[in-house]
């Protein structure tokens, strides 16, 4: 396949992970995080961790919209979703995020109208189709989402299509990443940084990542030869005892970001005070909400949601696993409480969460370990 | 205990959990039920087969087998809902033979006849109707199978959509070979009679869902040339075949390893996999090992033999781009490893419900 195929050649990863092992100092281990869910995925997709030296270990990050969206806001969903007339319409992944009794698919089986889609417009879409319904878009996803969102409501007002609302749970990457780096037990020695989101917001905001904290960041693009090439300059900083944001992602990140995007999304949402995470607990302006100038597009007014706050689970871990503090196992629910099939925390939702992986491939990766 | 014990015990304990029969703890029927991933699997599992089991059925294969004064006989079923009834490569009618032909093909029995089984939706137009029932007689005549008996049943408006057609068929079991899920040894070869993923994405396309157009047709037909050729070719080194349909060739070989006690290992640039389908699967984020077929069939063959029967394949019509696509190994047992193109190595596991397309 032109354009993707050059990005996954067998012979330049090859050589790239030989790179990677010189680069490795004999005795030091080395604890990478990504931040992106995109970046687990090619991970395992590719296989690209088995092509790393033991002693270079990825840890998964909280960059999966999908699995950090607190219970209580899937909860939200389900409940206008099973308003008489209302259509509410999702991004594929989000279906089976449970919430605290069971996930928008399960309220599908029980009479809700949730449709799938693909883009927010075509949630507009439905809404034009739809005329004497109320069609409410879920809208998740860090700032890589927020702008298609953004516009679908700025077109929803000009078309005046008066029965689109928006259920916002748009969330922002720094202040997750902030509140992970001001935890003491951090055992993190670098960042594979966010690609989508920074085309977005530019490589600029995590500056102060080396900055303020002594952390090299580097930008990764998604295919498995961005990643490998990511983690090898990541290396080359430690090996050099440089401490830096570097952009591998330039065919897609402008050093700038998006300032399209990034005014549309201005004009449209305003942060809110705080947003709970799901492991991670309430972080302060980490989510996004419709300004003011949108509220009667916005379905947390135009509909009675619960808003009832589910604590996670007590015996829940997540946020030491995503710290790099423990591993999956060593959580005490790990495996008997808490399973892909009945997930309690954000790192077993997503099958790439790193509790879910280590459940289903853990045997493997062991075994591996062992060779 | 120290830490390596106290993790081997726990990858112990998931082992055993996952090793063993699913339960079923939904409270309602959804979507993923019905996707072939483990959600169908915990259906099957943990609430059809209890009440009904017997070993015909818990073998859990393509077809039940009996024996009746001495002549083997497989009898299977299959029910066909897919929408839009007509798709570039085929249509509904034509899915409900060759579904259920290649149902018994699989199981090494050559198709002697079938029943078929209408749902009919108010306002279906006769055309329409008149146009499948060609099909259907199209695709039997194709497949040297005739449809013995029928029933017909009309529902109301909105109580189906437009038609759903539900075959039986009965097949002879072939002596040349003895195929079971459970008879994969270690050694053993992986083929594929075909380019994969064909049908799924014709009829996710023709949906008309995504702004996306692209030149694919499903690949329904009959497989029973195919399984004669492997069965001629390979006799009783064939061990097992699979029609990858629902969950692709994915969940075709996870079901095998598990039944078997062993682990497939599937080199994915070995694959066969049109550029276009590819393409489309790329856009949309789904792995085309996951995404159904309706005429290409999994094949495990005895080592000695297995560069013969993939020639024989290849010698057939359609079957042109069969390729042996991995091995079967000994550990770790119930699992389905990939080699990567791009040269690492991953779990291929079952998914938990329909492939989903991921935002992040």
């Amino acid at each position: 396949m032109r354009f993707v195929g050059e990005y996954r050649d067998a012979g330049l990863g090859r050589a790239l992970a030989e790179d990677i092992r010189r680069l490795v100092e004999p005795g030091r281990t080395y604890k990478l995080m990504e931040v992106c869910g995109g970046h687990t995925h090619s991970i395992y997709r590719y296989g690209i961790d088995g092509l790393l030296p033991e002693s270079v270990e990825l840890v998964h990050g909280p960059g999966c919209p999908v699995c950090v969206l607190p219970m209580g806001r899937v909860d939200d969903g389900i409940a206008i979703a099973r308003e008489p007339k209302v259509i509410l319409t999702c991004f594929g992944d989000m279906m089976r995020v449970p919430g605290s009794r069971g996930s928008l698919l399960e309220a599908k089986a029980g009479g809700a109208d949730v449709r799938m889609v693909y883009s927010p417009l075509d949630a507009l879409a439905i809404a034009r189709d739809n005329p004497a319904r109320d069609v409410v878009f879920f809208a998740i996803g860090f700032e890589t989402t927020a702008p298609s969102t953004a516009l679908t409501l700025k077109r929803a007002r000009t078309e005046g299509v008066a029965n689109f609302s928006c259920l916002c749970n748009h969330v922002t990457i720094v202040p997750p990443l902030r509140a992970l780096l001001e935890s003491p037990d951090l055992r993190v020695d670098g960042f594979v940084g966010p690609g989508h989101v920074s085309s977005v917001v530019g490589a600029r905001p995590f500056q102060f990542i080396p900055a303020d904290y002594g952390r090299p960041l580097v930008i990764s693009g998604f295919e498995p030869l961005d990643v490998l090439q990511s983690i090898q300059m990541l290396l080359a900083q430690l090996a050099g005892g440089r401490c830096e944001v570097e952009n591998q992602y330039r065919r897609v990140v402008p050093w700038e970001g998006n300032p399209a995007a990034l005014a549309v999304m201005a004009e449209v949402f305003e942060l809110r005070p705080h947003f709970e995470w799901r492991g991670l607990g309430f972080i302060s302006q980490s989510a996004l909400r419709l300004s003011d100038a949108y509220a009667d597009l916005d379905a947390e007014r135009r509909f009675a949601v619960p808003g009832v706050r589910v604590a996670d689970p007590k015996a829940c871990q997540c946020g030491e696993v995503l710290k790099g503090v423990i591993k999956p196992w060593q959580c005490k629910v790990f495996g008997t409480a808490c399973t892909p099939e009945r997930p309690i925390g954000t790192c077993m939702v997503s099958p790439e969460g790193a509790c879910a992986a280590y459940y289903s491939y853990g045997r493997h990766a062991r075994e591996r370990e062992l060779v | 205990m120290s830490a390596t014990t106290r993790e081997q015990r726990i990858i112990g304990v998931v082992g055993a959990t996952r090793a063993k029969r699913a339960r079923f703890r939904d409270e309602r029927i959804t979507m993923a039920h019905g996707a072939g991933g483990k959600a169908s699997q915990s259906l099957i599992e943990g609430l059809l087969l209890p009440p009904l089991a017997n070993d015909a059925l818990e073998r859990l294969g393509d077809a039940g087998e009996l024996s009746l004064h001495g002549v083997g006989l497989a009898l299977t079923t299959d029910s066909f809902v897919v929408t839009p009834i007509r798709f570039p490569g085929g249509s509904i009618g034509e899915l409900a033979v060759n579904g259920t032909v290649n149902d018994l093909a699989v199981s090494g029995a050559r198709p002697l006849a079938l029943t078929l089984s209408l749902v009919l939706e108010e306002g279906l137009a006769a055309a329409d109707l008149r146009a499948e029932i060609e099909a259907i007689a199209q695709a039997a005549e194709t497949a040297g199978v005739r449809v013995i008996a029928g029933d017909t049943k009309v529902v109301e408006r909105g109580q189906a959509d437009q038609m759903y057609a539900c075959t039986t068929g009965l097949g002879e079991l072939d002596p040349r070979a003895r195929l079971a899920a459970s008879a994969l040894a270690p050694g053993d070869r992986i083929l594929v009679s075909g380019p994969v993923g064909e049908h799924g994405m014709a009829v996710m396309l023709a949906r008309g869902q995504f702004a996306l157009e692209a030149d694919i047709s499903s690949d329904t037909r009959s497989l029973w040339p195919a399984a004669d050729a492997l069965l001629g070719a390979a006799g009783s080194a064939l061990h097992c075949m699979r029609d990858a349909t629902r969950g692709g060739v994915a969940s075709a070989l996870n079901e095998l390893a598990r039944a078997s006690g062993v682990a497939a290992l599937v080199r994915e640039a070995d694959v066969p996999v049109a550029p276009v389908v590819a393409a489309a699967a790329e856009l949309l984020g789904i792995d085309p090992m996951y995404v159904a077929n309706e005429g290409k069939l999994v094949a495990v063959v005895a080592s000695g033999r297995a560069e013969a029967a993939l020639q024989a394949l290849r010698a057939l019509p359609g079957c042109e781009q069969a390729a042996e696509i991995g091995e079967i190994l000994p550990e770790p047992t119930g699992m389905v490893l990939v080699d990567t193109a791009f040269g690492g190595r991953r779990v291929m596991d079952l998914l938990a419900g329909d492939p989903l397309p991921r935002i992040c």
